[in-house]
C-alpha cells in the first residue's frame, strides 16, 4: 500500500473530494476544454485575464481523483499570477510529472504532492490534464485538448 | 468451503490454469489476477507453441509455391479456415474469410456489401449497446450513401429493447448490424427474433460476435445470420486475426474490398478476374501464423468440457454480482436476464481509473473506462465504469482477491 498512498497524498484526496473554484465562470474571457478518452475525464476551464494577469479561473467537469485534484490545486495556484508566471508553473509541473530530473521540491510547492505520478505512467495524463487545458486557454486558440 | 461448492464437479479449473503459461506471474508482488478477459484473453501453450511451430518449421507463403514448406503452410492456413467453419457451423469453407478482427470483418461488410447497395433514405437499424466498431463504419457509410441509422434502445438493465426494435423496421430498413453480446453490460441479444424480424421487412443481419464466441456455441445456420464477425484474440487465440462469416450467395455477389495479389484469377491491364471465394477477400499475405494460431485456439476449445467451462463462468458471475454488489456504494450496471461473465460497475467514493489503478497494485487486471461503448456509458449517465470480465480460467478465490481489492479502495478514499 506504501506505493498506493505515494499516488493519493492526503492533499490529492482532500481536494479530488471537495474541488477548489468548482464551477462555471459566467464572465471568463479565456476558455478551454480537455479530454483525457482513456478514461473519459472531461474539464472545462474558464479564466478572467486582465492586463496580463489571471484574476480569476474556475473548472467544471468529471474526472478521477488525480485529474480533479490536479484541476483544483492548480486553480488555486494561478489566480493573481502574471501569465509569465502562470507558464513558468506550467512548465516546471510538466517537468515535475514527465520530466527525468529531479524536480526542484521548494519551487513547485504545493504541487510537489502529485510528484507520485511519475511512477504510474497511465496516470500522467491524469495530473496533466488540467495545465494542458491551462495553456491552451492562455493561448485562447478554442482548441479542445486531448491528452491523446 | 465458499470455492468447492460453487465449482461444477465435472469442470478443474486448476487443470485449465496449467495451460495458460501467462498466468503464473506475479504483479508488484502479487499473484497475477487477469480480469481483463473482454478485453484480450490469455493465450493457451497450444495457440502459442503452433505459431512457433509454424516459424521455426513450416514458414513459408500460402498458395503460391510448389515447394514443400509452402505446401506444409497452406495446408496449416486451409486446415484452420476447415476448423473455423465447423466452429461456427458455415456450411462451406468459402463463407470464411480470415481478416484482421471483428473491427475489419464489419468495415468490409459496410463497404463491400452495404456500400455499393444502399441509396439515400434506406435504414440501418443498430442498437444502443454497440461497440465503436459497428456503429463508426455504418456512420461512415451513411456519409457516402445517405443511408440513416436507426438505434435500438436499452431498458434500465441494458437488455435490448424488442418491441422498439419492431418498431423501427420497415420498408426501409436494409441492414440490421447488432451485437451478439455487449462488451460493456454481458447482455446477450435475442438474436432469434431479431433476425427472425429483420428477414420478415427484406433485411439482411450483420452480427458482431465478438464477445460471444468466447461463451458459448455458435451456429450460423441456426440462428440463419447473414454476415458473422469475430475476433480470434477474444477466444484465447491470438491478436490482429480474424474471420467474417457470410453466406455464399452473398459474398458470390459482393465486389472485392481490396485489391492485391491472391485475391486474382488472372490480371491483365484489360482488366481483372478475380479470384474464387473465399480468396477474393483475402488481398495480399495474410497472416498466416495468426490463421494458424486461430485454428490452434479453435482445437483447444474443442478439447475441454467447453459446457462445463460456461457453466464455470457463470457461476463466477454469480459469485461476483454477489460481492461486488454488496459493497456499500456500489452500482452495478447490466443487470440483463440473459449476460455472460462481464461485470461492469461504479462505485460512488472513487472513480473506475483509481479504482483501476489501486486494483493493479493488488496485481489485479480490469478494465476501466468507456470500453469503446461511449453509447451505453451515455445511456447509464456515467463516464465510464469498472469491469472485470471472467475467462474459463478464473476462479472464485480470484474474486475473494477482488473483493479485498475493492475494500483497499474503500480504505484508501474512505
Ligand atoms: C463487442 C466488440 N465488438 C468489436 C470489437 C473489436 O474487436 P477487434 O478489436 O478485435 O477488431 C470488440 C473488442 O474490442 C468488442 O468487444
Amino acid at each position: 500500500m506504501s506505493d498506493i498512498r505515494e499516488l493519493y497524498q492526503e492533499v490529492i484526496l482532500h481536494h479530488s473530494k471537495s474541488p477548489r473554484n468548482f464551477g462555471s465562470l459566467d464572465d471568463a474571457n479565456r476558455h478551454a476544454e480537455g479530454h483525457n478518452p482513456l478514461c473519459g475525464d472531461q474539464l472545462t476551464l474558464g479564466l478572467i485575464v486582465e492586463d496580463g494577469t489571471v484574476r480569476e479561473v474556475r473548472f467544471q467537469g468529471e474526472g478521477c481523483a488525480i485529474s480533479t485534484a490536479s484541476a483544483s490545486v492548480m486553480t488555486d495556484l494561478v489566480r493573481g499570477k502574471s501569465e509569465q508566471e502562470v507558464r513558468a508553473l506550467s512548465d516546471a509541473f510538466l517537468e515535475l510529472i514527465t520530466g527525468d530530473a529531479e524536480p526542484d521540491l521548494d519551487a513547485l510547492g504545493k504541487l510537489a504532492v502529485f510528484a507520485g505520478a511519475r511512477e504510474f505512467p497511465v496516470r500522467v495524463k491524469c495530473a496533466t490534464l488540467a495545465w494542458r487545458t491551462l495553456e491552451a486557454a492562455l493561448q485562447n486558440d478554442g482548441q479542445a485538448v486531448t491528452t491523446e | 468451503m465458499k470455492t468447492e461448492t460453487r465449482t461444477s464437479s465435472s469442470f478443474d479449473v486448476e487443470k485449465i490454469r496449467l495451460d495458460f503459461p501467462a498466468l503464473h506471474q506475479e504483479v508488484h508482488g502479487k499473484p497475477l489476477v487477469y480480469l481483463d478477459n473482454a478485453a484480450t484473453s490469455q493465450k493457451p501453450r497450444a495457440v502459442i507453441d503452433a505459431i512457433t511451430h509454424f516459424y521455426e518449421r513450416d514458414c513459408a507463403n500460402v498458395h503460391r509455391g510448389v515447394h514443400t514448406l509452402s505446401m506444409r503452410a497452406t495446408e496449416s492456413y486451409e486446415g484452420a479456415r476447415e476448423k473455423l467453419k465447423r466452429f461456427l457451423n458455415a456450411s462451406s469453407r468459402k463463407e470464411i474469410v480470415f481478416l484482421r478482427g471483428t473491427t475489419e470483418a464489419l468495415n468490409l461488410v459496410a463497404q463491400s456489401w452495404a456500400r455499393p447497395r444502399l441509396k439515400p433514405g434506406d435504414e440501418i437499424v443498430l442498437s444502443r449497446l454497440e461497440h465503436h466498431s459497428n456503429i463508426v463504419p455504418w456512420q461512415i457509410l451513411c456519409e457516402q450513401t445517405g443511408a440513416v441509422l436507426k438505434v435500438v434502445p436499452l431498458n434500465e438493465h441494458g437488455e435490448f429493447e424488442l418491441e422498439a426494435y419492431r418498431e423501427l423496421l420497415g420498408e426501409r430498413t436494409r441492414l440490421v448490424s447488432v451485437a451478439h453480446v455487449s462488451n460493456a453490460l454481458g447482455s446477450i441479444l435475442p438474436l432469434e427474433q431479431i433476425v427472425a424480424d429483420a428477414h420478415r421487412v427484406g433485411a439482411k443481419v450483420a452480427v458482431d460476435g465478438a464477445q460471444a464466441v468466447p461463451h458459448g456455441p455458435v451456429d450460423v445456420q441456426a440462428l440463419d445470420v447473414d454476415f458473422y464477425c469475430i475476433s480470434s484474440h477474444k477466444m484465447y487465440g491470438p491478436t490482429g486475426i480474424g474471420c467474417l462469416y457470410a453466406k455464399q450467395e452473398l459474398l458470390e455477389a459482393m465486389p472485392p474490398y481490396q485489391g492485391g495479389g491472391d485475391m486474382i484469377a488472372s490480371v491483365r491491364f484489360e482488366g481483372t478476374t478475380y479470384n474464387e471465394l473465399p480468396y477474393k477477400f483475402e488481398a495480399g499475405t495474410p497472416n498466416i501464423a495468426g490463421v494458424i494460431g486461430f485454428g490452434a485456439a479453435v482445437d483447444y476449445l474443442a478439447s475441454i468440457d467447453f459446457a462445463a467451462a460456461i457453466e464455470h463462468e457463470n457461476s463466477l458471475l454469480e459469485h461476483a454480482t454477489d460481492l461486488v454488489g454488496s459493497l456499500p456504494g456500489v452500482r452495478i450496471l447490466g443487470t440483463a436476464e440473459h449476460k455472460v461473465s462481464v461485470l461492469s460497475w461504479v462505485m460512488q467514493s472513487a472513480h473506475p481509473h483509481d479504482v483501476g489503478t489501486i486494483l493493479d497494485q493488488e496485481g489485479i487486471a480490469v478494465r476501466t473506462g468507456h470500453h469503446c461503448a461511449q453509447p451505453v456509458m451515455e445511456r447509464f449517465g456515467v463516464p465510464a465504469t469498472v469491469r472485470a470480465s471472467f475467462g474459463i480460467y478464473n476462479t472464485h478465490g480470484e474474486l475473494e482477491a477482488l473483493a479485498r481489492g475493492l475494500e483497499q479502495v474503500r480504505k484508501v478514499f474512505s
